[in-house]
């Protein structure tokens, strides 16, 4: 008996005895996780989101979520006498008065900045991949809803401190409130608790801040962990990879060790962002006073998309029967939104529609491979992007020296072309991509040697690729378009289905139509053999001009 | 391991050019074969852990040692001795084990089986079989007088639940009319926001703008925090002078400036930023949250970005003793539109 074995047994029976341990540990200890960088990318949102419980819990020691007035009288003398709400008091506290509060505080805002960031491109790698296909259509919707969440906590923790931005970012959410039809106003009141700006607001965000959000977002990340674990993990087509097996490093010690190593890098380099790069200096903007803001007012970067789409609609009002519509916020701010994040809960189900694909999918797609999807990636990324930038484009303007008026402009009509036109390029690329493959798997790799005939034709030496790799550049399904059924059966009765069926052949061609297939298997062989026959021309011709020369290396050793 | 149904595509689709070949043959690491390399890196690993121990106790040093007063660069200091003997720790056992597990750990790639996820039609049937018996024994198909009164039931329960909100915040006196009306009233003077002095018209140069409050601002009892900020919310204002010839009075608005200056309110018509970047030459007043900007000499209109509506105007009169005042309140709502806000605008004035 090794040393281990004699230190584990009995804790381990101990344990077994009573929660029938034994079982789980001995399947899931040895659980086997693919590894790829791509694959840490949800490790980090998941690693920050510990990371802000800690610092948030932390930082509710000292924080007082009031709005009673307080004259201040703690140690930064530049605001000593100045009256101004609890809130914003306590958070100037735990800068000045509390050792590592300034630190704690940082390490909490850089590592929200971090929680959303991460998720987000943990979205687009599992978008990108297909790997929100069958059977993980569930972990996507859950995925997408802790993006939401996380915007939420990340909205209700910037409105706390009580500074000038917090309380600007809640003026124009009173503002949203207000535009909605009907029950806006009585809703505004609801929320902040009479007129704007109440005394109530800031310890009912506090709340939903520290309770709400948080619990909804651990129960769900909970959920998509234990999915991801029942199903187990996709990963990359490749020699020895495929539908049924996972290939990869077990979860003890490897992935203990590398997940809980990520874990101490995520965090160390959160309190190391925090040491050097100040964030949000709440002593620097003042209490909040509705009736001041500074220049270049910001939200946290994930709010800046909302901003952008306030800042670049047209100034449309309608007024019906004597009531005041207010399209210019509510479409922005409520209608757009609304729409953008339903299109990506339902994208699984279109894609699936479109291509009629409903196949387990457990290896993942290169994003060429999928050249519409990969378009239709990018061109909402465009689209997203574009709006982040109009969300900053005061300070566009100043960087760049155009009147902000002109980016505004522009964004308004190239919200419109320059996405469907990303999608256009991104496609092409994807396609060229793919014909690239195809030609590697065909005639080899490019050596860059070039000869030059007898005869004075040029050409380059080609050598085949090893059989790992043209097996990895082949190893994605082939896909076609779908054809429509029959109007009329062979019978002569009506296909009722003949119209969806038409619809869905359509939507597949605009999926498949000028993807490059791999290779047939007797298409490859005739390639191959024509390619030798070709160096075989070449090398008579070669051996002409006095002998000494070196035989082109067409096979690798 | 027992593979369910057969909905996993085979390795190898029909038509394709390549077989598999299978895992890649395993290269051994140098740590594998060379013992002094292995024990390199073990060094390696934990110099790093040892590190990160300093580091733990280099922030205890950096909190007894630093204490803060309040300075900005006092903090500073502090932040970064915390920080990094804080953030070098963890890093530091992150990068530990992960070259522990990159170095020292098998890297042999294993293979596991996966299953198909669906269970076998058997147990399909099962689970709907036992779905059907439940509902039999409940004989909720059947009793459809239970069943319609618990839909009925369950479908009013959200009422309370709304409704027990309704006290979050006062509903009465109406909303929409609390939001229309500000503190300003005839006769009140407009002083300046900062030193709350009266202004007299003279006091205001051509090309000039003061931001404004107004006077009853002052009155507010400190304790009053949340009036004061809702007065600050609604009631500020920005003054303006131009030249006689260089703005547009709007009709039923004549006689609302004085020699000149005209009153606006700051709030943006938008979601309610206050407007603060005046351009002097044009007289644009800009809003930096979402660039609405608005002519002070065309009545205060929209000339670009997202706000619909005119900065509302206040009416100026001088007072007896030669301060500017209002004529009264707005004649409609300030701030952002809101469903019921064109009821609240006054007749004559627009």
């Amino acid at each position: 008996m090794s040393a281990t074995t004699k230190l584990a047994s009995k804790p381990v029976a101990a344990l077994d005895q009573r929660l029938t341990i034994g079982k789980l540990a001995k399947d899931n200890l040895r659980k086997v996780f693919p590894d790829h960088w791509s694959f840490l990318l949800g490790e980090i949102a998941l690693y920050s989101f510990i990371v802000l419980l800690l610092s948030g819990t932390f930082l509710t020691l000292f924080f007082k979520p009031s709005m009673v007035e307080v004259v201040y009288q703690g140690s930064y003398v530049p605001l000593r006498g100045v009256p101004m709400s609890e809130a914003y008091a306590s958070t100037l506290d735990i800068s000045f008065e509390v050792r590592g509060g300034l630190l704690m505080r940082q390490v909490h805002h850089w590592s929200a900045l971090l929680f959303v960031a991460s998720m987000a491109v943990h979205m687009f790698r599992v978008f990108f991949t297909g790997a929100f296909r069958r059977p993980r259509e569930i972990n996507w919707t859950i995925g997408g809803l802790l993006l939401v969440m996380g915007l939420a906590a990340g909205f209700t923790g910037y409105s706390l401190p009580d500074d000038l931005l917090s309380g600007t970012g809640l003026r124009i959410i009173e503002g949203i409130v207000l535009s909605i039809p009907i029950v806006g106003t009585y809703l505004s009141f609801l929320i902040f608790g009479g007129d704007y700006p109440g005394e109530d607001i800031i310890s009912r965000l506090y709340i939903a801040h520290v309770l709400l959000v948080p619990g909804l977002i651990l129960a769900l990340v909970g959920a998509h962990l234990l999915i991801l674990w029942y199903q187990k993990h996709t990963q990359w087509p490749g020699p020895g990879r495929t539908e049924n097996n996972v290939v990869g490093y077990p979860l003890f010690p490897v992935y203990t060790a590398k997940a809980g190593g990520f874990f101490f890098v995520v965090s160390g380099v959160t309190v190391l962002m925090a040491a050097f790069i100040q964030i949000n200096p709440v002593w620097f903007w003042g209490p909040y006073d509705p009736s001041q803001v500074s220049a270049g007012t910001q939200p946290d970067w994930y709010i800046g998309w909302l901003d952008g789409l306030l800042r670049v609609m047209p100034g449309w009002e309608v007024v019906i029967a004597g009531y005041t519509l207010s399209l210019n916020v509510l479409i922005p701010a409520a209608i757009l939104p609304a729409i953008m994040i339903t299109v990506l809960f339902v994208y699984p189900a279109i894609e699936r529609f479109a291509t009629g694909d409903d196949r387990e999918h457990n290896l993942l797609d290169r994003p060429r491979n999928n050249p519409t999807r990969t378009g239709l990636g990018v061109m909402a990324i465009v689209f997203y992007g574009m709006l982040w930038l109009s969300g900053g484009n005061d300070f566009v303007a100043t960087i760049f020296q155009i009147p902000v008026n002109y980016i505004t402009t522009f964004m308004r009509i190239g919200l419109f072309v320059l996405p469907p036109l990303a999608f256009i390029i991104t496609r092409r690329i994807a396609i060229g991509l793919q014909r690239r493959d195809r030609e590697r798997v065909e005639h080899g790799r490019e050596t860059g040697v070039i000869r030059m005939t007898v005869e004075g034709e040029f050409y380059e030496e080609h050598e085949p690729i090893d059989k790992y790799e043209a097996y990895a550049l082949t190893a994605h399904a082939r896909e076609e378009a779908l054809e429509a059924g029959a109007e009329v059966d062979d019978n002569g009765v009506k296909n009722s289905a003949f119209k969806k069926s038409k619809r869905q052949a359509a939507l597949s061609r605009f999926y498949w139509n000028d993807t490059i297939q791999k290779p047939r298997a007797d298409e490859l062989h005739d390639e191959q053999e024509h390619a030798a026959l070709e160096t075989e021309e070449h090398l008579e011709h070669e051996t002409l001009p006095g002998g000494g020369h070196n035989p082109p290396e067409v096979t690798r050793h | 391991m027992t593979t369910h149904g057969s909905e996993l595509e085979p390795t190898t689709q029909r038509g394709d050019p390549l077989p598999d070949p299978g895992l890649p043959p395993h290269e051994p690491r140098l740590t594998d074969v060379d013992v002094k390399q292995a024990k390199r890196a073990e060094r390696q690993v934990s110099a790093m852990f040892g590190v990160a121990a300093l580091g733990s106790i280099g922030f205890v040093v950096a909190y007894l040692a630093l204490p803060l007063t309040g300075e900005l660069d006092r903090l500073q200091v502090s932040n970064i001795a915390l920080g990094v003997t804080l953030g070098l720790a963890l890093f530091l056992i992150g990068i530990g084990a992960i070259q522990w597990a990159k170095k020292l750990m098998p890297d042999v790639e294993m293979v596991q089986e996966r299953h198909s996820l669906a269970s076998t039609p058997d147990e399909q049937a099962g689970a709907i079989a036992a779905i059907e018996a439940g509902a039999e024994e409940s004989g909720i198909g059947r009793r459809k007088m239970i069943r319609n009164s618990l839909l009925g039931a369950m479908a009013l329960l959200p009422l309370p639940i709304v409704f027990i909100l309704g006290d979050m915040g006062p509903l009465s006196p109406n909303p929409a009319r609390v939001r229309a009306s500000t503190i300003w009233e005839p006769g009140m003077r407009v002083v300046n926001d900062v030193t709350f002095e009266p202004i007299r018209p003279e006091d205001l140069e051509v090309g000039q703008l003061v931001n404004a409050m107004p006077e009853a601002y002052k009155e507010i009892p400190e304790e009053e925090h949340s009036q004061a900020l809702r007065v600050r919310a609604f009631a500020s204002v920005i003054l303006v002078r131009m030249e006689l010839d260089e703005f547009v009075v709007e009709p039923g608005r004549e006689g609302w400036d004085v020699d000149g200056i005209l009153c606006y309110s700051k709030i943006c018509t938008h979601v309610g930023c206050p407007i603060s970047l005046y351009e002097q030459q044009t007289h644009n007043m800009l809003c930096p949250c979402h660039q609405s900007t608005f002519a002070l000499a065309d009545g205060g209109k929209v000339v670009f970005g997202p706000a619909r509506r005119p900065l509302p105007q206040l009416a100026l009169e001088v007072d007896a003793e030669g301060y500017l005042a209002a004529q009264g309140d707005f004649s409609e709502p300030v701030g952002p539109s809101y469903w019921e806000r064109e009821q609240f605008i006054d007749g004559e004035s627009v």
